[in-house]
């Protein structure tokens, strides 16, 4: 990948990820070098248990590093403070939202939370990113429902639409599709993917859907043992990467169709 | 698109209910005082009979305002324990405040007869009551706190809190055992709760922290919204939860802590307003839900405490007996009708 600096949203050097204990420590994955590009949309992929998730946590800033360096727009992670990150970068977890009385725009206008003021007062421009974010998830029916009347798949895209009301480039997404029927899946990936075309965003997300992934991801991260192959989807199918990510003696890839195919014998 | 619903009508609605539930409170009690006699008194008119203006300005008023600040302030930190520890079960007193408080008292009234003889308790004063809840309850806090700071996980602290709760109720014990009846009574009729019992002079610093504590709350009101997405969901959005955890601890401590101190501890009012407010106002936002629940906490005591008075008899019950004998019907009552409507 050879993209000129000031493109590089995210950028791994060398960093090492896993868990610190008093003087124990337990590293999960080791000399990760990844890039994210402006207006990208990524799909990191990898077996369960691999590290994806530890991952996402690190470059989250949920959890600390191990070693080596994370960049967000060229800055150190650690120097950014937690309201400048979420001026760059937005998320979708996989956690419950607590049970409580939100409305499906008080919920979206909550991502203008590092914009408004001492109280949170949504100022006309705050609410002309809520009214873009609700539009640009096609959400305008359920706009004042309680989030908790809403399908699984209704409540993503809220989730996804306040992710956007935040305005930042880079958003990430911890596997956004669990749970969802396949033509909610396919719905939210399509979304993501326009959301890179249309408006710029970088998003990089981690996912089971390996089918829906190779179709529509602009690049892969493709998470194993060894750590970490970048790459555009097609190459990567081309060389074998995504082939040798999950070939088993359960299952082997089929380049013509995109996807596993369950072995006969 | 409508953005926010509009909540003038409901607010209307409670604050006109605080004004009528203050009147009653006001003139009802053992001597039957007309209504208009005492809302003249309350504008400064000296030709009302003595005897009954002593009454209303001496003793009903005190006991009024002291209910509105007890039953507001009781139910925020209810709101406030309820929002951080994301557990609608949570109280005020999830952090041990009142059990602390109920120590601090246990030893002064307890010790005080195990040491000095059953006869000393009498010369205890209501103010160095209030003083030894206080410290009891600042301590526990304190330790709290403490241990908090090097705990990631909140929830855990709702679990100390608990345990704070339990380790204390058993110190009292053992020194319940060794006392005499006298104080052990003295030290009960401390835990049935009391608003009647504060002079002006003690109101004004009850008054005094209890807006203190409401400055300090206006800082955590916006993360205190983000906090209702979760802890994760809210540090992205720039929240410094260690900052908003303390300040929300401190300020709960510092409103029950105080209002246990002068009132004893009160129970339910924190647990159950919230969940009121929210059936109520229909809203989780905390710039709205606060003051709703502020009100409707001081509605709801005053209540209470009208009730407790047995209006035309001479009998007070006590009032924490009040708040739970009505108050919890009525929630599992509210909460049923609303399951209905799904």
């Amino acid at each position: 990948m050879k993209e000129n600096a000031t493109n590089i949203i995210l950028k791994t050097n060398d960093l090492n990820i896993g868990y610190q204990h008093k003087k124990q420590v337990f590293c999960v994955a080791s000399h990760l070098n990844a890039s994210l590009a402006r207006g990208k949309f990524v799909c990191l992929l990898g077996k369960n248990g691999i590290g994806k998730s530890t991952l996402l946590r690190t470059l989250t800033k949920v959890q600390p590093k191990l070693g080596g360096q994370i960049q967000i727009d060229n800055k150190e992670l650690e120097t950014l403070s937690t309201i400048e990150l979420a001026k760059k970068m937005s998320l979708v977890l996989t956690e419950k939202i607590p049970e409580n009385n939100l409305t499906v725009y008080e919920l979206i206008a909550l991502g203008r939370q590092p914009y408004t003021n001492w109280i949170g007062t949504l100022s006309d421009e705050d609410k002309k990113y809520v009214d873009l974010a609700i539009q640009q998830t096609h959400i305008e029916g359920i706009a004042n429902k309680k989030y908790t009347e809403l399908s699984d798949g209704q409540l993503q895209k809220v989730m996804i639409s306040r992710a956007l009301a935040q305005n930042t480039t880079l958003i990430i997404l911890d596997e956004p599709t669990a749970h969802l029927d396949i033509q909610n899946k396919v719905e939210i990936y399509k979304l993501l993917k326009t959301l890179c075309e249309n408006y710029q965003k970088t998003i990089l997300i981690s996912s089971h859907e390996i089918h829906l992934a190779l179709q529509l991801a602009d690049q892969l991260w493709l998470m194993n043992e060894k750590g970490i192959i970048t790459g555009n989807t097609k190459s990567l199918i081309e060389d074998g990467s995504v082939s040798n990510l999950f070939a088993s003696n359960l299952v082997t890839f089929d380049a013509n169709s995109k996807q596993f195919v369950i072995n006969t014998n | 698109m409508k953005s926010k619903p509009t909540y003038s009508l409901k607010f209307t609605f409670i604050i006109s209910l605080l004004f009528l539930a203050f009147l009653i409170n006001l003139s009802l009690g053992s001597v039957d005082i007309p209504l208009l006699d005492i809302v003249k008194t309350l504008f400064g008119d000296t030709s009302i009979k003595d005897s009954w203006q002593n009454i209303i300005l001496d003793f009903r008023l005190p006991k009024a305002i002291t209910a509105i600040l007890v039953g507001s302030g009781l139910s925020i930190s209810g709101l406030l324990m309820q929002t951080l520890f994301r557990n609608p079960l949570a109280g005020p007193f999830v952090l041990g405040i009142s059990s602390g408080a109920s120590l601090g008292v246990a030893l002064l009234i307890l010790g005080t007869s195990a040491f000095l003889g059953a006869s000393a308790t009498l010369s205890i004063s209501n103010l160095s009551i209030a003083l030894a809840a206080s410290l009891g309850a600042f301590l526990v806090l304190a330790i709290v706190m403490l241990i908090a700071k090097n705990i990631k996980n909140t929830m855990s602290i709702l679990i100390i809190g608990l345990m704070f709760g339990s380790f204390t109720a058993a110190i009292i014990s053992v020194l319940a055992y060794f006392s005499s009846a006298e104080s052990l009574q003295q030290y009960v009729f401390w835990t049935f709760g009391s608003l009647g019992n504060l002079a002006w002079n003690e109101i004004t610093i009850l008054f005094t922290l209890t807006f203190l504590s409401l400055l300090l709350l206006l800082s955590i009101i916006k993360p205190l919204n983000s906090l209702l997405l979760g802890e994760n969901y809210a540090v992205s959005l720039g929240v410094n939860l260690k900052k908003t955890r303390n300040l929300t601890m401190i300020i709960t401590g510092l409103l029950t802590g105080v209002i246990t101190a002068f009132s004893g501890p009160i129970a339910f009012i924190g647990l159950a307003v919230p969940h009121l407010a929210k059936l109520l106002i229909n809203t989780s936002d905390h710039r709205i839900i606060v003051p709703a629940v502020a009100i409707i906490g001081a509605i709801v005591m005053l209540f209470s405490d009208t009730i407790a008075q047995l209006p035309t008899s001479e009998y007070t019950l006590p009032i924490n007996a009040v708040t739970s004998l009505f108050g919890a019907p009525m929630v599992i009552w509210l909460l049923i009708r609303k399951r209905k409507t799904y």
